[in-house]
């Protein structure tokens, strides 16, 4: 087990030192000065730009410049938006939580919905309900994410006016971010009106949440119910149900568990288009997220928030796909076979 | 087990849905203590003596600072504010203004005012932009593009404090328009005792940061791209005259009432005030019609029918104080020669310009003055579109056919100009039939004003909202030498001929005498051709209808106070 972990560790660091490489030369890569696209800052001067070429080590050789990045992004200084001026831990910080926040709420709609569907149409494979619920899945999940979340604009913003269509509550309240998750912000606030606060707020959550969380239910329903269909086959189930076991009990002892274990490590997958459809769908709700933050940024080439907003996206989705398998390897026995940490 | 899912299911969005209702019944009472605005930008600063553009002057001059005089928005007379009443010299040089008592400035969480507002902080606020040598002059950039457009400094001899609550400025030569500068969005009135405070800090740029002024609103927090939150004054000036009007309102006089009137309009009557920042337009109208905001700005003039035709929105309407054009690069050849001026302007047909991209919500520029000046001169000349004149003219000055030249396209969409990129190319077409070739350039609004300053383009479509009634706050700004380094002047055309009728003008004070004179500027204009004028756009503004008390003001930004929402 220790050498697993080892190996996954070995992984993780490897890989988040790859994505450094390349988060470092595209202070090279972009146009304009290394200076200003690596730390955000644009020096006066002439003597302000040598203490500053100093200061990050500009000066020396790149192995040096490099290990001297490295230590300032352990450190947590990363630099400073071009646009607001404002240290980019500090808007990372505020977007990251935000994105993390709508693609988790979407996860739980994925798991609480889109896995007992699947459960159900596999069990009650071929027949009409299981069509049903088959076909919508796959007409939810060929939309295109960008044009669903519109719909949902059009349909319950403006003609029923149920829901409204941008940020994550109505400015009229002042919440601190403590946490990042406007709903436990809101909790943790001391202000009045609390409950309205909330209730603001979960209005607000509701489309951009059902938007990408359809998509993925819908794909989770499909892999859940491909999986109990599989399952459903093996001999181990003829076997049981010559041994005279119900339904029920073939369900509840063989099946549950067994469909779950393929599902597991597509979960992992799903990680990686889950955050990108929250960043697509983020533009269009004007959620702060980091992907209508990363847009900006590219608009107003912005070149060290994009170095940086590029960095914590791929370590949040590495971190998570590593985490997820890791679980799925220490729950899953047929695996321990392979020695090699796999992604 | 399929019905228990069912119901599971639907009971799930039922229960969604209710909350969302429930949300919207309860939430009312809250709802009405605050205003949100859906602005178009950032404010470049929050200070408008530093910055001309209306998301400035929108976001600060009325919210957060008070002036010495204001604009009536309905009579475009000057009323008095900060200062009670003032005296004007016989030789019209000495201004005397007096000042109110009782005013306070906002308290802050990084600011406690210790005295209320005096003559100290009217000098503060007049110096900072006038003396070079003043300590604050060049804290933020030392630039302050309105006042040295008109160039206002240079004309002001001194400014004395006689008393604790009296002023006297001295200018050099007579101005009839001073008062009328006065009184714009740009003449705000800082606190001294704060920018002393913050110079013993040693931190004297935080003055435009973090702001401290007289105004209705005082500033709460501000996150760039986001929003800016205001929060109510409560020892607002106007509120407390309009309490103590109300203890004694038994025999006021006829004056005094109309006073209060003017006072009521402006009183801070919500408790929160809130710029949403949504730069593209159509996500203003969706918010506007779902409600997330109360009010817009620049709705664009394609969406003027979805507004009129939505019945909890309202659609204010009025003539504005502005001119869209196109002004061309008088510096660089051949735009120098007037003849090529001439041609170009005649090549194109202002009539189709005004119905593809106004859509009939502006009216026929000739001058640069709108019909709602006084000095609008309506027999004025005005260019024709004549294709064969325009090809005749050019041979003439020796412009080759096939002669490519750059039209610069602001990014942004104003009153003014709704879309200049479609201006552009409907211009591109009509110079190709007089063979001239033109390229469209455009690039974000920060970087194409920087180099519209240096001078980089050949011809540019932009215009100019007035920041007051007076002629001369087109005249002056647009196309004066002073303008030039200042940046409004964007045909970078100095004509000494027309410096002078402009200053002759500002000799009088007798409107005749003064109307008479802008019609020879006018004349001059017709021959030299400096810049095509296109439009006088409508002014909107659109608003839900729980807001009362909304009013267009046509003398420049907008202003809250005053304004109430009832759900």
């Amino acid at each position: 087990m220790i050498q697993i972990l080892v190996r996954y560790c070995t992984l993780f660091v490897l890989t988040l030192l790859v994505l450094t490489i390349i988060s470092f030369s595209l202070a090279y890569l972009f146009p304009g000065d290394t200076l200003e696209n690596l730390t955000g800052l644009v020096p006066q001067n002439e003597i302000q730009r040598a203490a500053l070429e100093k200061q990050f080590k500009l000066d020396q050789s790149y192995v040096i410049q490099f290990i001297y990045y490295v230590g300032n992004l352990l450190t947590g200084d990363w630099g400073y938006s071009f646009t607001s001026g404002l240290p980019l831990r500090e808007e990372v910080g505020i977007a990251m939580p935000a994105t993390i926040e709508l693609a988790t709420y979407a996860m739980l709609m994925a798991l609480f919905i889109g896995i007992p569907l699947g459960y159900y149409a596999g069990i009650r494979c071929y027949s009409t309900s299981d069509h049903l619920i088959n076909s919508t899945s796959i007409t939810t999940y060929s939309f295109p994410v960008f044009w669903f979340a519109l719909l949902l604009i059009l349909i319950f913003s403006l003609q029923l006016d149920v829901a409204p269509l941008s940020g994550r509550i109505s400015l009229i309240y002042d919440i601190e971010p403590v946490t990042g998750f406007i709903l436990f912000d809101v909790l943790l606030s001391d202000i009045e009106n609390k409950s309205l606060a909330f209730k603001d707020a979960l209005s607000h959550l509701a489309l951009p949440t059902f938007a990408i969380g359809a998509i993925t239910t819908a794909s989770m329903i499909r892999i859940t119910r491909r999986s109990v269909i599989d399952v459903k086959h093996r001999p181990y189930i003829a076997a049981a149900l010559s041994r005279g076991l119900s339904s029920w009990q073939i369900f509840f002892r063989h099946i549950l568990r067994n469909a779950l274990l393929p599902i597991l490590p597509l979960m992992a997958i799903q990680i990686t288009t889950l955050i990108t459809n929250a960043m697509i769908v983020e533009t269009l709700f004007s959620w702060p997220g980091i992907g209508n933050w990363l847009i900006q940024a590219i608009y107003q080439r912005d070149y060290p928030a994009l170095r940086i907003g590029m960095m914590a996206v791929s370590t949040v989705v590495i971190t998570l796909t590593i985490l997820v398998d890791l679980f799925n390897r220490m729950i899953d026995p047929s695996r321990e076979k392979y020695e090699r940490a796999t992604v | 087990m399929s019905h228990g899912l069912v119901k599971r299911l639907s009971l799930c969005i039922c229960t969604a849905l209710l909350v969302a209702s429930c949300a919207k019944q309860n939430k009312q009472a809250f709802y009405n203590t605050g205003i949100i605005y859906c602005s178009e930008s950032n404010p470049v600063t929050f200070n408008p003596q530093l910055d001309t553009s209306s998301t400035t002057s929108d976001a600060t001059s009325h919210q957060l600072y008070d002036r010495l005089l204001d604009f009536d928005p309905n009579s475009g007379r000057i009323v008095p504010s900060l200062a009670s009443s003032w005296l004007v010299s016989d030789d019209g040089l000495t201004y005397a203004f007096q000042l109110r008592k009782d005013v306070w400035f906002h308290t802050t969480n990084y600011f406690k005012p210790t005295r209320n507002f005096n003559a100290d902080d009217v000098i503060f606020s007049i110096n900072r932009w006038r003396l070079r040598s003043h300590p604050y002059h060049y804290v933020s950039g030392g630039r302050y593009p309105y006042f040295e457009s008109i160039g206002l400094a240079q004309n002001i001899a001194s400014v004395e404090r006689v008393n604790g609550y009296r002023v006297e400025i001295t200018l050099k030569r007579r101005d009839s328009s001073f008062l009328s500068n006065l009184a714009t969005d740009f003449a705000v009135i800082l606190s001294e005792e704060y920018a002393a405070q913050l110079a013993e800090a040693g931190t004297p740029s935080k003055i435009d940061e973090l702001p401290v002024g007289t105004g209705p609103f005082k500033f709460n927090s501000y996150r760039k791209d986001h929003f800016i939150k205001y929060l109510r004054h409560d020892n607002y000036w106007r509120t407390q005259a309009l309490e103590e009007d109300d203890n004694s309102d038994s025999n006021l006089t006829s004056e005094l009432q109309s006073l209060s009137q003017q006072q009521k309009l402006e009183a801070p009557l919500v408790d929160q005030l809130i710029f949403d920042i949504t730069p593209r337009s159509s996500l203003r109208l969706a918010k506007l019609m779902t409600g997330e905001c109360d009010a817009t700005a620049f709705p664009a003039q394609t969406e003027l029918e979805v507004i009129r035709t939505e019945d909890d929105l309202t659609l204010a309407e009025k003539p504005g104080l502005n001119i869209g054009f196109w002004a061309f690069n008088t510096q660089r050849p051949p735009f120098d020669n007037p003849d090529v001026r001439r041609a170009l302007a005649a090549a194109i047909d202002k009539n189709t310009l005004l119905e593809a991209v106004y859509f009939d919500s502006a009216t026929r520029a000739k001058t640069l003055l709108p019909a709602a000046s006084w000095a609008f001169q309506n027999d004025a000349d005005d260019t024709a579109y004549n294709p064969v004149l325009a090809r005749k003219l050019l041979a003439d000055a020796g412009v080759a056919p096939g002669f490519s030249m750059t039209i610069w396209a602001m990014p942004v969409e104003r009153a003014y100009n709704p879309n200049a990129t479609k201006m552009a190319e409907l211009i591109q077409r009509y110079l190709r039939d007089v063979g001239v070739e033109a390229t469209i350039v455009s690039y974000d609004w920060t970087t194409f004003r920087r180099h519209l300053q240096e001078g980089l383009h050949d011809s540019v479509l932009i215009g100019w909202s007035a920041d007051n009634g007076d002629p001369d706050n087109f005249y002056r700004p647009l196309l004066s030498c002073g303008a030039i380094p200042s940046g409004t002047n964007r045909a970078m055309w100095c004509n000494d001929d027309y410096d002078k009728l402009l200053n002759q003008a500002l000799q009088t004070d007798d409107i005749e005498e003064r109307t008479a004179i802008y019609r020879q500027v006018n004349r001059l204009l017709y021959e030299r051709l400096p810049l095509v004028p296109i439009a006088h756009a409508y002014r909107y503004q659109a608003y839900r209808n729980e807001l009362e008390g909304m009013t267009i003001n046509p003398f420049g930004g907008v202003r809250f106070g005053g304004v109430e929402k009832t759900l």
